[in-house]
């Protein structure tokens, strides 16, 4: 039995290098003063070196703020955001509105969970290929065993409408894809020749743009928690501001009831 | 060691011999948690130690089971169920699939915001119906918040029903059937003039606020019951629906009407 020495040595003891506050005086954030050595730092820089403790360039930082900006979606009928609305629509308080929205980010069809897992695939697929592999059959052994690959295809369009844009915006900072770019638009090629003619999604673009950016895939999948979180509160302002209640009722006849027949208690 | 410790009226813990962080005995307002109050409880009567810190009377464990269960499953229609619902399709986790379910049925429209609200008036009224006529045509404003969260519509009473529904007519016929019950028996008296003072039929919050004032909770209780006893229908809506999946959920994909936008599709 390992018995509880560990907890002994942790009573009312903390080790940490990633700061503290030191009320009244200042505040640590990972080494440096939050107040005079941060001072003008753009919040996602703050972000991005909270999670991994290294500081980015301006370039890689407009990549990322863009990143957020372009999935942050103000639309009540996706998911997370209908969760953000019908706070709103309830007359809940906004905190709760962001909080829960974006707990239910973590999802397995959008969000952290699909660009966790391009983001392996990725990796293991550039690490294949450098050792000799066929993009070809790794591509075949993906779809057989799960047929579908992470990071391509998406739940309600056949294409998304954030590749262009970001690809654009990549041009207009004359950014040069790296490694993981080059092999996300390989992949998308020669799954446009398969019957499934998937495209690469916009969990599949951040995947490759975190790792070409020198991200891990533990940091990529923390760096996009928040990621949403600009649509959410649109969507519960739009809630309250309409009349309480009123967003997407449905009356009974719009329950499907697939259930036992009646039958007594007794 | 620190000397700073957690007061509690609630709990107490003896540890182990062997591990002064594992607990031998627990005891819940002075009661052997799992040496006695296990083998020989009911779950409403440790749940109603937990809030109020003595044994509930049989009168108290019934009102307070006919609550949990007229609360259990607000429905698939209901927005905080329908909120786990969403995450659920989704394939989120399930705790955050509760904590959707939490945010959305803690507001003012059938949440537990407005259970507090109503509780707040019936501490001022109690069983005067000249004060509650009063009341009802001027609702207490929360001062803590800015005005998009103040109720739009007087607490325990539907802004949206036509007549008073037949569940909850059977919630409050139901729960006023326990002796003790004496402000849901008032409120069944009552009902009909408090309906036509404020012009909308009684929900289901108003019946839940009397039955909360007879097992003697305050607001905070109140609150704190509500949430939790609504858990389990957005858990298992949640559930099935994360079975069926995203394509057989409402999307309401062409129920977004875009406003003063030229280049809309």
């Amino acid at each position: 039995m390992k018995g509880p020495n560990q907890l002994h040595q942790c009573e009312d003891r903390w080790q940490t290098r990633m700061g503290a506050a030191m009320l009244p005086k200042r505040t640590i954030f990972r080494g440096k003063d939050l107040h005079q050595d941060l001072a003008d730092w753009p919040w996602i820089k703050l972000y991005i070196y909270g999670i991994t403790g290294r500081i980015f360039d301006e370039a890689d930082l407009k990549i990322l703020n863009a990143i957020w900006v372009f999935t942050s979606y103000p639309d009540p009928r996706i998911w997370n955001n209908r969760i953000a609305g019908f706070c709103g629509t309830a007359r809940s308080p906004a905190s709760l509105a962001v909080a829960a929205a974006l707990s239910v980010s973590d999802a397995e069809i959008y969000g952290g969970q699909p660009l966790l897992n391009a983001i392996k695939f990725l990796e293991s697929t550039v690490e294949s290929i450098s050792n000799g592999g066929s993009l070809s059959e790794l591509i075949t052994s993906e779809l057989k065993q799960f047929r579908k690959i992470a990071g391509y295809g998406r739940p309600k369009a056949s294409s998304d409408e954030r590749i262009k844009p970001m690809l654009r915006f990549l041009r207009r900072l004359d950014y040069q894809h790296g490694p993981y770019m080059d092999m996300a638009f390989k992949i998308e090629s020669l799954l446009l020749e398969t019957r499934r003619r998937m495209r690469l999604n916009y969990a599949g673009l951040v995947a490759a743009l975190c790792a070409d950016i020198g991200l891990s895939a533990q940091e990529s999948y923390l760096f996009v928690v928040p990621i949403f979180t600009a649509g959410f509160l649109p969507c519960y302002i739009d809630g309250v501001s309409h009349a309480e209640g009123t967003l997407f009722p449905l009356r009974c006849e719009r329950i499907n009831y697939l259930g036992p027949n009646q039958r007594s208690w007794d | 060691m620190s000397a700073e410790k957690i007061s509690s009226k609630i709990w107490k813990e003896v540890p182990e011999a062997d591990n002064p962080f594992a607990a031998s005995v627990c005891y819940c307002s002075g009661f052997d948690v799992y040496g006695e109050v296990l083998p020989k409880a009911g779950w409403i009567e440790y749940l109603y130690l937990l809030l109020m810190g003595e044994r509930p009377s049989i009168h108290q464990t019934r009102l307070l089971e006919l609550l949990a269960i007229a609360l259990a499953n607000p429905g698939p229609r209901d927005l905080s169920v329908r909120a786990a619902m969403n995450g659920a399709v989704g394939g989120s986790n399930n705790a955050s699939n509760l904590i959707a379910a939490l945010a959305v049925g803690a507001g003012g429209f059938g949440g537990s915001r407005e259970l507090v609200a109503l509780m707040q008036i019936w501490s001022k009224c109690g069983q005067d119906i000249d004060l509650w006529s009063h009341y009802l045509a001027n609702p207490p404003k929360e001062e803590r918040r800015d005005d998009w969260m103040h109720l739009s519509h007087v607490p325990g009473f539907d802004p949206y029903g036509a007549s008073r529904s037949k569940p909850v007519q059977q919630i409050l016929d139901c729960l006023a059937s326990v002796p003790t019950a004496a402000n849901v028996k008032w409120l069944q008296r009552n009902v009909s003039n408090l309906e036509t003072a404020v012009d909308m039929p009684l929900s289901m919050i108003a019946v839940v606020a009397a039955a909360c004032i007879d097992l003697s909770l305050d607001y905070n209780q109140g609150e704190m019951l509500y949430l939790m006893l609504r858990l389990p229908g957005a858990a298992v809506h949640a559930l099935e629906q994360k079975k069926m999946g995203w394509r057989k959920y409402p999307f309401f994909g062409d129920a977004v009407e875009l406003l003063d936008y030229p280049h809309a599709d």
